[in-house]
């Protein structure tokens, strides 16, 4: 009999990718807010906020 | 075996990346995001080009948001459909709560990464237009009134306003043309689309205008728009918003749909189709002959992408006889 708590194959490898898209979502989330600050702090450097 | 013991052997459809991909509606995404960017351009505002980036990204994102709530709120008739059977939720690959709940956390974080790394004016319209389609439409207009894609046109239509203010904070007369090309452009389009698949709306209980008022009514409405969008395509060469390639797009690709639309008013697209069995005849039964109906869904779609790439070449940095 198999273990009814073991994860399908299917249902891990469908996890596996929805969790890649996750970390890959997040990790594009850090990189915006990265460029958004150093493109704000460029800008200020240029032209200094009075 | 019982029902149940059945039921309980068929292992559940596993949702992969791909099916929440697709509840973001690329295909959708991708002319929101083309139109956006050229209301961008078309603002001529400098613009940090990674802030530029950004600012199409949340609007892509934002897109795909409103697009997950709409497939999440139309489950039921998405079902119903063959043109959407298959869409994740309907295929029960993934749950609406699921959907609503990336939806709205899509929808959430575009607004907000508007706001701030760009501007409140952009945010604000962003939010807007999030709003009215996956509300305003996609729950009150959708299935209430064949006036539904007229009104709900606006969500599909405010993008480049989105992009333009994103880009000066502002939104001229000349965003507002933009607006007005896609809005007037939207019905032609959409109801030439649903006369050949009015027979899906029909049953899922969707009103749209073939379904309601019947194909003679559709064909004429078509052309009517037809008649306003292509002098109002016209119309950004005089407002200072195009140039002479624009407006010889623009003159091309108006008289293509008013020629596409006279054709269909004299066709018999969607019409009931008297070979049908008997039994089967009635009113959301089409002919075959749909060929006017999808010649102008494709070249609609043409047209418009004409239209903008026009625009967005035109105001191109480098471009001679270019806004820059």
């Amino acid at each position: 009999m198999s273990d009814p708590n073991l994860e399908d194959p299917a249902a891990a490898r469908a996890r596996r990718g929805r969790n890649y898209l996750l970390a890959g979502a997040l990790l594009a989330f850090v990189i915006v807010v990265f460029i958004v600050t150093i493109a704000k702090l460029a800008a200020n450097v240029a032209q200094p906020p009075v | 075996m019982t029902d149940q013991a059945v039921t309980m052997a068929i292992p559940l459809p596993v949702a992969g990346w791909r099916d929440y991909l697709a509840l973001l509606k690329p295909r959708v995404m991708s002319l929101v995001v083309f139109t956006a960017l050229t209301g961008l351009v078309c603002a001529r505002a400098p613009m940090n080009p990674a802030l530029a980036a950004v600012a199409v990204l949340c609007i892509a994102v934002g897109a795909g948001g409103a697009g997950a709530i709409n497939m999440a709120w139309d489950a039921d008739i998405d079902a119903l459909m063959r043109r959407t059977r298959s869409r994740p939720v309907p295929g029960g690959r993934v749950r609406a709560g699921d959907a609503l709940a990336l939806g709205m956390t899509l929808s959430l974080f575009s607004v907000g990464l508007m706001g701030v790394a760009i501007n409140p004016v952009a945010a604000a319209w962003l939010a807007f237009t999030i709003v009215f389609y996956a509300i305003v439409y996609t729950l009150w207009l959708k299935r209430r009134t064949p006036q539904n894609i007229v009104i709900g046109g606006l969500a599909g239509a405010l993008p480049p306003l989105v992009g333009w203010a994103a880009a000066s904070g502002a939104t001229p007369l000349n965003a507002w043309l933009m607006v007005a090309i896609i809005f007037v452009w939207t019905p032609p389009h959409f109801w030439a689309l649903s006369l050949y698949i009015s027979g899906d709306y029909a049953k899922a209980g969707v009103p749209m205008l073939p379904v309601v008022k019947g194909p003679a009514a559709t064909r004429r409405q078509i052309f009517a728009y037809s008649l306003v969008l292509a002098p109002l395509g016209v119309a950004p060469a005089f407002t200072g918003l195009g140039g002479r390639a624009y407006l010889a797009v623009a003159i091309l690709g108006g008289a293509g749909m008013i020629a596409l639309a006279i054709r269909l008013l004299f066709s018999v697209a969607g019409d009931p189709d008297p070979a049908a069995a008997p039994g089967a005849t009635g009113l959301y039964d089409v002919r075959l002959d749909l060929k006017p109906a999808r010649d102008l869904f494709a070249f609609s779609l043409l047209y418009l992408f004409a239209l903008f790439a026009a625009l967005l070449v035109e105001h191109l940095p480098g471009v001679p006889g270019g806004a820059w």
